[in-house]
């Protein structure tokens, strides 16, 4: 974009580096400045370029938080100037999201976030953000990081000066403690893999079996590949359960100079933290189900968008990215074939909203991440307007054993509408929390008992995250499939399962899960910009405990944000709320 | 699209937007101009040739798509004559000799040369940057030139589109508001044109052809004009050499300025008449760019003691002792439509219902003319004569840089004002900085300014002082300012009289300046350089 107006303020060396680092770096689509000036008399640029490299701006904005500790008027300067971008609208930007800090800092250290989401609120995270401020750190209260097994969930944000970034607990290689609790269990399926190989060794995959999955499809050609993953009658596990067969298949009948895989890794529903284990620990498995789909599809370009929050996973991702492909498992020619396919990670920086597939595409984009209108969907109309298939990462993963068991073996496990398996994120009052394979038609109750017991009596369970429902202790027997959950006003969401014991207070629980999608909004769309503002501002002034007229006020709100919001954070910003209360948890008894 | 010579972002916004839709849609633009301007911006590729050096990278272009065998030979042989001369004239202009000339590179020439000869649809869109020099007119030539090379006019998408800085200097050259032309461009010095209204008017009209503003000028100088009705031009502030003029304009026996502001001009004048405003104030049509002739009318009764255009008119030929009959806005469009072939089937129902016609409208049948030149393209040729090659060669800027005056000035317009500023200069805008020269960095720096600073600017014809803003978006040696702002800064003492013979114009664009820095001495006297001239 032209006719920028920049302020006095310029970059420092330090951040003109590690910006032009970033912007100059070889990427799959494009790199390098948006201006080009050949001679005094010659530039080269315009609206075409600008726009074909604002792609550039997510990871360049990364790269000044990380350079200053926040997003300075003077980086931002020079960012606008490389990308040709008005420094107005790349400040909009940088604004959208939690992780950049558009204010100089007070504080010089490092930034710790620590989760007050539903688990981590239940193990006390106010009084740990207390303790960090009385300590003198820059401690500030943070939506869920996924680190609900580990609760009290912190994620450090540190300068390029200071390390690098962490979240949770480092892990002790030499520990004992399994990483899963299911640790060596025959039947797992997608954690099978998961400690059992070193994830950052491209053999050590191949000795867990690694690449034989994309060894089968190459054979089954891409029409083969499409006809098994429709066969095997996978459906998403993002929380939409859209059938991936018809998904890859409305990609591979489109006809485009350049398609595109996006896999959702922006996992950020309150109570999810499942598909970290698989980024963590099984980094190649997902290339290879990205390569196999950029096969079925015709893609030769994906695109990991790792949530900011996840800085192992992010890190475990590159080497494996770079490590396939120097092996030849990425890059042209894979495997030796005529297949090309790449993968770039792109980091988001803390916006629950970008884990809806089109607000992940604008990010991805460069732009604030808001939600797109649709129809038209992705599979026509995605990354920079090219048909994309976006999945979630662990809907890919169920790909490879598609491919090697073939999919009559895959649709034989689960039911009929549900096929296959299903991780679940248990956490809150339990003994091991922590994330759970099992095959779909099996009950909630089985799944508690994997991880018990019970921390005391329990109350409720919120079944599929923040956005989902509570379950009460006499309906433990729920069945664990699409069909079930939905029949019975359920949803598997996400795969969350959180426990919440007689001692819980259900009004706090509640009312922080209001103020969760009050500050999740995107704000595109007034019912969900006033409707969850609206919500919150009734929990606040009730206590978590709204009359009947109230009550009936989030109701009518509820039905608003349903009718006229446009993604999905809209539909189900109450859902909790009301099911709270349908379920005598808060409010008035009826 | 191929932007040459205007800043169309900022003199023309409105149309812009058009342009934008069409980058939008994916298509290339091109820019031609001594700076990088805020159009230039916007550009795929901006060539920031020399201030005066279109006609050689104009030739330079037509040589490349002639040795590349990208003309349009078939349209070439079909609609155009005087071909072989064109192409004799251009076999000078090698690629090398246009970038020497020029200061863009070659092969940027020759990427050009390409782009446009092998689109499937492209424009030429120019305005002042073409037409302000002393050899405009061989400018514009040599542009279609290009056009006529490569089959790039008459038909949809592509053409030669000169934009219009208001939205009726169309209408009024249509209507006659030209030295040697009557309404619907007929001659004044053709015995059969001008009988039509001889015979309409019932009495004889003077034959002879009229004077441009230039030659007003020159004839007040000779003493041969003596009276002067002035309606709607501020010739005391936009004038060049602009001392000169004002002296001109005092001299003169009789100044009538009839105008909606009373301009620098008008308080020179004997008589002034206010006048309302046409697109607020009053009934009647508009011709734009793209020769529609739409309805204006009246939302408002204009102010005090201003009248309508037409009612001062007729007034005055009362006074003068003719009857004029009705005169009403719709009566006197019924007389030109008789008048004027170009017009005839454009009635007051007609304008309203279809949102405007272009012209030749010659029946109320006719649907009007989306096409100006699209004869082009008949077999036929509507029987007309080919359109013929003119060749043209560059003479580069009538006033040579030279030790005394070593840079270059040229001048534009920028986004929030217009002209001489009386319309613009009564209403606040953010955005505006006041009159100062650009100079480029490099200049700054060998000349020791600093941004802000106020200087000395001198050309043959005069000196103001003015502060300096440096602007990276200037090749060194190149300076930049406008003339909206001429109570702040006379820029007109500054520029060029010399015009070309065939438009009138004068080169605005292309004066010799030097820049000094202000002595401590004229610091503590400054009033004696700045001061505007006297009014009488």
């Amino acid at each position: 974009m032209p006719e920028l107006h920049l302020t006095d303020d310029s970059a420092n060396d330090a951040e003109r580096v590690a910006i032009d680092a970033v912007i100059d770096a070889p990427h799959l689509d494009g790199s390098g400045s948006a201006l080009h000036f050949e001679t005094e008399r010659l530039a080269r640029g315009g609206m075409a370029k600008a726009a074909g490299l604002r792609h550039l701006l997510l990871p360049s904005l990364h790269a000044l938080q990380r350079a200053s500790g926040w997003i300075s008027p003077g980086g931002l300067n020079h960012i606008a100037e490389r990308l040709q971008i008005p420094p107005a609208e790349a400040y909009g930007v940088a604004s959208f999201y939690e992780l950049f800090r558009v204010e100089a800092p007070e504080h010089d250290g490092p930034a710790f976030h620590v989760c007050i989401d539903a688990a981590c609120q239940l193990a006390g995270a106010n009084e740990q953000i207390e303790q960090l401020r009385r300590d003198g750190a820059n401690a500030h209260a943070s939506p869920c990081l996924g680190q609900c097994e580990q609760a009290v969930g912190v994620f450090v944000q540190r300068r390029s000066v200071d390390g690098v970034d962490t979240a949770g607990s480092t892990p002790d290689p030499d520990a004992a403690e399994p990483v899963i609790p299911q640790q060596y269990d025959p039947a797992l399926r997608l954690l099978r893999r998961v400690d059992r190989h070193d994830p950052a060794s491209l053999q050590g995959y191949v000795g867990v079996g690694g690449f034989k999955a994309l060894a089968a499809a190459l054979r089954m050609g891409p029409v083969g590949v499409l006809d098994a993953v429709t066969v095997s009658g996978l459906k998403g596990r993002g929380g939409a359960a859209f059938p991936t067969g018809a998904k890859w298949r409305a990609v591979a009948s489109e006809v485009a100079d350049q398609k595109y895989v996006v896999v959702n890794a922006d996992e950020s529903e309150v109570g999810t933290f499942k598909d970290r284990y698989l980024l963590e620990y099984d980094p190649f498995a997902l290339i290879e189900a990205c390569v196999i789909a950029g096969f079925a599809v015709g893609a030769s370009k994906g695109y990991l968008y790792i949530r900011g929050e996840y800085p192992l996973a992010a890190h475990r991702m590159q080497n494996a990215i770079e490590a396939s492909r120097n092996a030849g498992f990425l890059g042209p020619r894979i495997a030796r074939s005529s297949l090309e396919f790449d993968l770039e990670i792109r980091q988001g920086a803390g916006a629950y909203i970008c884990g809806e597939e089109t607000a992940l595409l604008e990010s991805i984009e460069g732009f604030r991440g808001e939600p797109r209108q649709k129809p038209p969907f992705p599979t026509t109309h995605g990354l920079f307007g090219k048909p994309t298939v976006i999945n979630n990462v662990e809907t890919l993963l169920n790909v490879l054993d598609i491919m090697t068991s073939g999919a009559e073996a895959y649709a034989a496990l689960g039911t009929a509408d549900s096929t296959g398996t299903k991780l679940y994120c248990v956490s809150g009052n339990i003994a091991r929390p922590g994330v759970y394979e099992i095959e779909f038609g099996r009950t909630l109750r089985e799944v508690l008992e994997l991880a018990g017991p019970f921390d005391g009596e329990p109350a409720a369970v919120l079944l599929g995250g923040g956005a989902g429902t509570f379950v009460l202790p006499d309906e433990f027997d729920l069945m664990l499939s699409f069909e079930a959950t939905r029949a019975s006003g359920h949803s598997l969401g996400s795969g969350v399962i959180m426990v919440f014991n007689s001692a819980t207070d259900f009004g706090a629980i509640v009312t922080r899960l209001a103020r969760f999608f009050r500050d999740e909004s995107c704000g595109q769309c007034v019912p969900c910009r006033i409707g969850t503002v609206r919500q919150h501002e009734i929990l606040v002034r009730s206590g978590g405990q709204p009359s009947s007229h109230e009550v009936q006020l989030i109701d009518e709100m509820d039905k608003a944000m349903k009718d006229a919001s446009i993604c999905g954070l809209g539909h189900t910003a109450a859902t909790a709320v009301q099911s709270a209360i349908a379920k005598g948890l808060i409010g008035a008894p009826a | 699209m191929l932007l040459w010579g205007s800043n169309a972002r900022e003199a023309h916004p409105i149309y812009f937007h058009h342009l934008l839709k069409g980058i939008e849609a994916g298509a290339k633009l091109f820019c031609v101009d001594p700076r990088r301007s805020s159009s230039a911006t916007f550009a795929d590729v901006w060539l920031g040739i020399d201030v005066g050096t279109d006609i050689a990278l104009a030739n330079a272009l037509g040589r490349e798509i002639i040795h590349a065998g990208l003309a349009d030979r078939a349209f070439i042989e079909h609609s155009t004559s005087n071909y072989e001369a064109y192409a004799a004239a251009v076999e000078p202009y090698t690629l090398e000799r246009a970038a020497e000339i020029t200061g863009v590179p070659a092969p940027a020439i020759a990427e050009l040369a390409h782009a446009y000869a092998t689109a499937e649809k492209a424009q030429i869109l120019w305005t002042l940057g073409i037409t302000e020099h002393h050899n405009g007119v061989d400018n514009v030539l040599s542009l279609c030139n290009l056009a006529l090379l490569t089959g790039h006019v008459g038909r949809w998408g592509s053409g030669l589109v000169p934009l219009r800085g208001q939205n009726n200097v169309q209408g009024g050259g249509d209507m006659g508001a030209l030295p040697d032309k009557l309404p619907g461009f007929q001659r004044v010095d053709d015995p059969r044109d001008r009988g039509r209204f001889e015979a309409a008017w019932g009495t004889p009209l003077n034959p002879s052809v009229g004077l441009n503003l230039t030659e007003m000028f020159e004839a007040m100088e000779a003493g041969t004009l003596r009276a002067v009705y002035c309606i709607g031009e501020n010739p005391a502030d936009s004038e060049p050499d602009i001392d000169h003029a004002r002296q001109l304009l005092r001299g003169l026996d009789l100044l009538v300025v009839q105008d909606i502001f009373l301009t620098r001009t008008a308080e020179l004048a004997d008589v002034v008449l206010p006048a309302s405003v046409a697109w607020a104030e009053s009934e009647g049509t508009v011709t734009s760019s793209e020769r529609r002739v739409q309805r204006v009318r009246a939302a408002v009764p204009p102010p005090g003691q201003a009248r309508d255009d037409i009612e001062i008119l007729v007034d005055l030929a009362t006074r003068l002792g003719q009857t004029w009959p009705n005169t009403t806005p719709e009566a006197l469009w019924d007389e030109l439509r008789g008048l004027s072939p170009l017009h005839a089937g454009m009635s007051w129902d007609r304008l309203d219902a279809e949102q405007g016609l272009q012209w030749p409208c010659p029946s109320l049948e006719h649907p009007g003319s989306p096409f100006l030149h699209d004869w082009l393209w008949a077999d036929d040729l509507d029987d007309r004569d080919p359109a013929p090659f003119m060749p043209c060669e560059h003479a580069g800027p009538a006033e040579a840089l030279s030790e005394r005056f070593p840079l270059r000035m040229t001048t534009g317009r920028v986004l929030d004002s217009y002209n001489t500023g009386v319309q613009s200069d009564g209403y606040e805008s953010p955005l505006r900085s006041g009159n100062a020269l650009d100079v480029s960095p490099a200049d700054a720096e060998c000349l020791g300014l600093l941004d802000g600073e106020r200087v000395l600017v001198s050309s043959p014809r005069g000196q103001v002082e003015m502060p300096i803003r440096v602007q990276p978006n200037l090749p060194e040696g190149l300076t930049f300012t406008t003339y909206h702002f001429s109570d702040l800064v006379d820029i007109n003492r500054l520029t060029n009289d010399t015009h070309d013979p065939k438009s009138g114009t004068s080169e605005f664009k292309a004066a010799a300046i030097r820049i000094d820095k202000l002595t401590n001495d004229m610091l503590t006297n400054d009033a004696a350089v700045v001061e505007p001239a006297s009014h009488a």
